[in-house]
């Protein structure tokens, strides 16, 4: 982190919304900030659509629970957009506790001419008025405005850790760390809970909720994966209490690599479904894996994301790291994935060529229009000029979040507190 | 070097803990195995249990822990403490035998301080109502690279939540009387060994007889850090 950051500026999440036209971030302090494409001009068809700010709201404050005595943190740890239905756009996002759901709009006309109020707005004497006139609309200055129009609060005790808009456009869910809640997105005052894994007897607890996801056609399909790897599809047509699975995805432990460390590294920091619906995807500390949903016994496909770091784990658990909750995200076509890692570095996988790259998000090496380059990490022997060596590696600087457009080559990634977009090069 | 100048100073410094951090990755297995990325371990050092209790204490410090980490640390804990618990002896003998330097530092700074907060806790604890009947206080570290108690207590109660985020909608009205204990958050709990309490043996007679009674006052301990015996919970409805 750049001397003189503040911490409320940490991105901790990034997502387009389903045109791409729109990219929303929400940070730590409980900002909201979405960025638009620029309309690709006719006169300069070389300049791919820039994104520019187009709204900035504070979406959640800090608040304290008196019962409890406790504070519950603004950051904002997702946001999701509902398709786009009329004119304005509408976005969930959540803090720990309570989810909020947005609506913005642009208002480019306003009405003049009032009668019984002046240019103003002071009120008039009506006895002064002698004529009425009919109030036109006039253009203005766009002015973008974002007002909250429902919030969803009081129905998690735990943390709030991902919300899935349904396909059904009627409802969502939201996960935290022992229940998953369905909501309507008229009814705030009522949740269904869903998923419930809390024992009765909390001393029995050894799991928690990690991330989930609803199928994108199937809206009674969801999906949600747990600190131990494991990973449920449920369909809440067979219960109510969705705590049956109708799937149950695991992969065996590999004897060879067991250690101390095992669970920590196999629990799984974000669940995402294809867009065809036909696959998972699931990332823990060390690879990213893509799973058949007709397949429970184990992935179709694993890619390493940055493997040197398996013999590093100790100390990785010592300074906490281990810990540390990657994000992963498919492509508009669902042939390449893409994750973070440490160093600002960011990796993607080309599931149908088995190409992968590692390439580093930082201003010193992305000036405006500069081709990105590859990096490489060197975990032994002799470290070529332009790698670097494990031991060298930033770990505080790490790419958790991350987010790819619908339908173009355009990525959005979140380097601490910076955000980067990176487009395909114009031929 | 590819990369910039510009933050220099702050990637050295990176650096140096980088480098500080990942050199000292191997000193926590048992010297015995070779091939120490490769292979299973089988036991693990006191040092990563030291750590590991730590940062589970770290932890239940929260005002709201995060779920996640905690039982992803107590899990840990647990897997280490079963591979730990064959090699318990008596009088117990640092184990293993030669660790290195930089972790016989490590160990004795951390059983002091460990040590010395878990008296403390107790110290603290028994003045919960209810809890007249604690086994006496846990003995002090003994000699360095000795682990807590020889044996590693079994990890039982995780019922570390009771009122710190038990919600009202879901217990009713025992959950919101729970609530009113404050013991579980009073300072004194958590904080640090005051000085009285540093590094005198409780009972002398008590330490002969120490892993069954190490174990069952580690047993208490930690049912009572995770706030089973301090809090009972009565079992909400329709649960």
């Amino acid at each position: 982190m750049e001397t003189g950051t503040t911490e409320a500026d940490i991105i901790s999440t990034v997502e387009f919304n389903h045109t791409g036209e729109l990219l929303a971030t929400g940070d730590k302090g409980g900002r909201v900030v979405i960025f638009q494409r620029e309309q690709e001009s006719k006169n300069q068809v070389h300049r791919r659509g820039e994104y520019n700010v187009y709204s900035t709201f504070q979406s959640h404050e800090p608040e304290f629970d008196y019962l409890k005595s406790l504070e519950i943190e603004e950051k904002i740890n997702k946001i999701r957009w509902l398709p786009q239905q009329n004119a304005a756009y509408f976005l969930l996002s959540t803090n720990d506790k309570t989810v909020k759901l947005w609506k913005v709009s642009e208002r480019d006309k306003r009405p003049e001419g009032y009668n019984l109020k002046d240019e103003e707005g002071r009120l008039r004497d009506p006895a002064t008025i002698t004529t009425l006139r009919v109030p036109v609309l006039r253009p203005m200055d766009l002015m973008v405005e974002a007002t909250p129009r429902r919030v969803f609060a009081n129905a998690h005790t735990y943390h709030i850790n991902s919300i899935s808009v349904n396909s059904d456009y009627e409802t969502y869910m939201s996960a935290d760390d022992l229940r998953i809640n369905l909501w309507n997105f008229e009814i705030t005052n009522q949740s269904f809970n869903i998923v419930d894994i809390k024992p009765a007897n909390m001393e029995e607890l050894t799991e928690v909720i990690t991330a989930a996801e609803f199928h994108p056609h199937h809206c009674n399909t969801f999906v949600y994966s747990s600190s131990k790897g494991t990973i449920r599809l449920c369909d809440m047509r067979a219960s109510a209490l969705c705590d049956r699975h109708t799937k149950f995805f695991e992969e065996p432990e590999d004897p060879s690599n067991r250690s101390f460390f095992s669970e920590i590294i196999s629990s799984i920091s974000d669940v995402k479904f294809s867009h065809s619906g036909r696959y998972i995807m699931t990332r823990d500390y060390l690879t990213v894996k893509v799973w058949d949903l007709n397949m429970e016994n184990r992935p179709i496909e694993t890619y390493q994301v940055h493997d040197y770091l398996r013999s590093k784990l100790c100390s990785l658990y010592e300074n906490d790291c281990i810990f540390d909750k990657f994000e992963c995200v498919w492509n508009g076509s669902d042939s390449v994935i893409m994750t973070g890692s440490y160093n600002n570095f960011f990796r993607m996988f080309d599931r149908n060529t088995k190409r992968d790259v590692t390439l580093e998000a930082s201003r010193e090496n992305s000036k405006p229009r500069a081709i990105l380059k590859p990096r490489k990490v060197c975990v032994g022997g002799k470290r070529r000029k332009d790698e670097i060596s494990v031991d060298s590696l930033d770990f505080s600087k790490k790419i958790l979040h991350t987010a790819w457009h619908p339908s173009e080559n355009i990525i959005a990634v979140a380097a601490t507190n910076n955000l980067y977009i990176f487009q395909d090069k114009v031929n | 070097m590819m990369l910039s100048k510009g933050l220099k100073r702050k990637r050295e410094e990176e650096e140096e803990e980088g480098k500080e951090a990942l050199a000292v990755d191997t000193w926590w297995l048992d010297p015995g195995h070779p091939a120490v990325a490769q292979a299973p371990p089988a036991v693990a050092s006191s040092s990563l249990f030291d750590l590991s209790v730590l940062k589970l204490h770290h932890s239940l410090r929260q005002s709201e822990p995060d779920l996640r980490h905690l039982v992803l640390v107590v899990n840990t804990l647990r897997r280490i403490q079963a591979s730990m618990a064959p090699t318990a002896a008596l009088p117990p003998v640092p184990s293993p035998p030669t660790a290195p330097s930089i972790a016989d530092n490590l160990l004795a700074s951390s059983d002091a301080a460990l040590s010395a907060s878990m008296a403390s806790l107790l110290e603290d604890l028994s003045h919960i109502e209810g809890l007249s009947q604690a086994p006496q206080p846990l003995v002090d570290e003994g000699p360095p690279g000795h682990p807590i108690g020889g044996a590693p207590p079994s990890l039982g109660a995780l019922d570390l939540l009771g009122p710190a985020t038990g919600c009202l909608l879901d217990d009713g009205l025992e959950g919101l009387f729970e609530d009113t204990d404050t013991s579980m958050y009073d300072s004194e709990l958590w904080a640090p060994a005051s000085e009285g309490h540093k590094s005198s043996p409780e009972d002398g007679p008590g330490k002969e007889e120490a892993p069954e009674l190490d174990e069952a006052e580690l047993d208490y301990l930690m049912d009572v850090l995770v706030g089973t015996q301090a809090l009972e919970r009565p079992p909400g409805p329709g649960r």
